[in-house]
């Protein structure tokens, strides 16, 4: 995969020219800032900072999420410098709790307030996991036997709580939603998720 | 978008599972394909037919303070005239000074001729699942099925219509709220879905022309018609952003977008959806 990654970023960095030039003429961003704050008046005043876009959701937006180079590595070290690491330094916990908040997409919608349940991380909406569940998205690459294939390796479980802590980190402009650092799931919950990915005990690698 | 597409393909063939991958995909789809010959066999099966006639009689009915009918009112055609105003919209009304969709635009006719205040008009607008559509989207039911064969030849060549084109698609490649999502991360690709509902690639003609023009449509799922706007409304819950207002600038940006994408293409509306 790491192999893939990199002939995947040479490409990119030769294609920066044209990512460049494909930047949209973009229309005047006081005026959508201003007609997405009008669209949606009945926002309570903890929901504001939604309708404004972070530097990051600005850069992502102007290049179609195809950043050049330069761009893309502003953004990686901006969001790697947002990522909180778990105090005891254990990436991973209970797969099985991963599990339930993989399937979940409870949070944050105007309807899960008051909050009767956790949030969840709503992988399998773009994600293949476990080779049990059959509903699953496909917006993210199939991460059956993810585990599996990288040796249960130490830095690689690093690496997957990276990826859900913020997944621009390693990939700027990614679809995946940085979970961490927009407090969708808290860091317990996500050495969970890490645990499905990776542990050799969970579904995902058997 | 290529990237990614290519990090799938490459991991798509190492996957022992994607036999049974297809298998459940196929379910879903073999399921809505059921009722799409259900239509084919009989047009009139489709449960939105009830609402566009219910649409009917209420536009022919006296309401409001004004206790008027919306008969006078100009959908871009002339005052009164239905049949294919539906193709045309979104367009430019120099009345309001401002670019509207079907919805909007009874929204201010049933403000203007009616007197209904738009308080009253954008205050749950939408139905919840199991409600029959609210009046106004009954009588744009009725409005789109009276352009049922057409296709869109929204022009959207006058300036505001230009300005308001630009505004659609900038904010449909936005970005924003907790999930960090724009409506491209669900619609600008082929073949994607989230988990396994598909996710039509509406910034590119071929599919936008293929599915535009079956709104308004009669969910299955939740058993009552949904239109554009409460499409929209819904899109945006799942983006984990506020309430969207009918009516907005931004829906009907948005709106005017997602027609132009798919000029050209036949209105089949009302539609049936999953
Ligand atoms: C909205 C869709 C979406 C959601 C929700 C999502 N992801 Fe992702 N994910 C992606 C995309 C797209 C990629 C590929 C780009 C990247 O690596 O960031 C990805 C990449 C990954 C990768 C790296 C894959 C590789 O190629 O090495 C992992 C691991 C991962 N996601 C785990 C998760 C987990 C666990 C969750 C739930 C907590 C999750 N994702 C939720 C879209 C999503
Ligand atoms: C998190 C993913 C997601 C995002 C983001 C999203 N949508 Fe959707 N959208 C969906 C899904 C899923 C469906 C299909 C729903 C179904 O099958 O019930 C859909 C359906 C639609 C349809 C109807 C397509 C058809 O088949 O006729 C339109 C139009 C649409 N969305 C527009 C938008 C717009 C505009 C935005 C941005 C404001 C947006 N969507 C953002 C997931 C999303």
């Amino acid at each position: 995969m790491r192999k893939i990654f990199i002939s995947i970023a040479a490409v990119l960095i030769a294609g920066t020219a044209v990512s460049t030039a494909q930047q949209k003429p973009a229309v005047d961003r006081a005026k959508a800032d201003a007609a997405v704050k009008s669209a949606f008046p009945s926002a309570p005043a903890d929901w504001q900072p939604r309708l404004v876009q972070d530097e990051t959701m600005k850069q992502c937006s102007a290049h179609d999420n195809l950043p050049p180079k330069a761009v893309g590595e502003a953004i990686q070290k901006r969001e790697r410098a947002t990522i909180e690491y778990p105090a005891d330094g254990q990436f991973m916990g209970d797969w099985k709790r991963g599990e339930r908040i993989a399937q979940s997409g409870y949070g944050l919608r105007f309807t899960d307030y008051p909050p009767r349940n956790p949030n969840g991380g709503n992988c399998y909406a773009c994600h293949q996991l476990t080779k049990a569940e059959l509903s699953f998205g496909t917006v993210g690459p199939s991460l059956l036997n993810y585990g599996g294939i990288r040796k249960f390796g130490a830095a690689e479980t690093k690496a997957v709580y990276e990826k859900i802590y913020n997944a621009h980190a390693s990939y700027p402009c990614s679809l995946m939603p940085r979970l961490g650092s927009n407090k969708v799931l808290t860091i317990e919950q996500i050495k969970d998720v890490v645990a499905l990915v990776m542990s050799p005990d969970s579904p995902v690698n058997k | 978008m290529k990237r990614r597409y290519l990090m799938f393909a490459v991991l798509g063939c190492a996957l022992v599972g994607a036999a049974s991958l297809a298998t459940a995909q196929d379910t879903t789809e073999k399921a809505l394909e059921k009722y799409r010959q259900m239509l084919r066999d009989d047009p009139w099966s489709n449960p939105a037919l009830l609402d566009a006639d219910r649409g009917e009689v209420l536009w022919k009915t006296a309401a409001g303070p004004n206790k008027a009918t919306l008969e006078k009112c100009d959908l871009g055609k002339g005052p009164g005239v239905v049949d294919g105003a539906f193709a045309e919209l979104p367009r430019y009304f120099a009345d309001a000074n401002r670019v509207m969709d079907v919805e909007t635009r009874l929204m201010w006719c049933m403000e203007k001729l009616q007197g209904i205040p738009r308080a009253e008009l954008i205050n749950r607008p939408f139905p919840g699942g199991g409600q029959p559509v609210k009046n106004l989207g009954a009588i744009a039911t009725y409005i789109s099925s009276k352009s049922n064969g057409k296709t869109f030849a929204a022009r959207m060549e006058r300036p505001q219509e230009k300005e308001v084109l630009a505004l659609g698609k900038e904010l449909f490649h936005r970005r924003q709220g907790p999930f960090d999502f724009s409506c491209a991360s669900c619609h600008a690709d082929a073949g994607k879905r989230i988990r396994l509902q598909g996710l039509p690639f509406l910034g590119q003609p071929a599919e936008a022309k293929k599915v535009i023009g079956e709104w308004p449509a009669y969910r299955v799922s939740s058993t009552h018609v949904m239109t554009m706007q409460h499409r929209l409304f819904d899109c945006f819950w799942q983006m984990r952003m506020p309430q969207m207002e009918m009516g907005s600038d931004a829906s009907v940006a948005l709106i005017a977008y997602l027609v132009k994408n798919a000029e050209g293409g036949k209105i089949d509306a009302p539609g049936l959806k999953r």
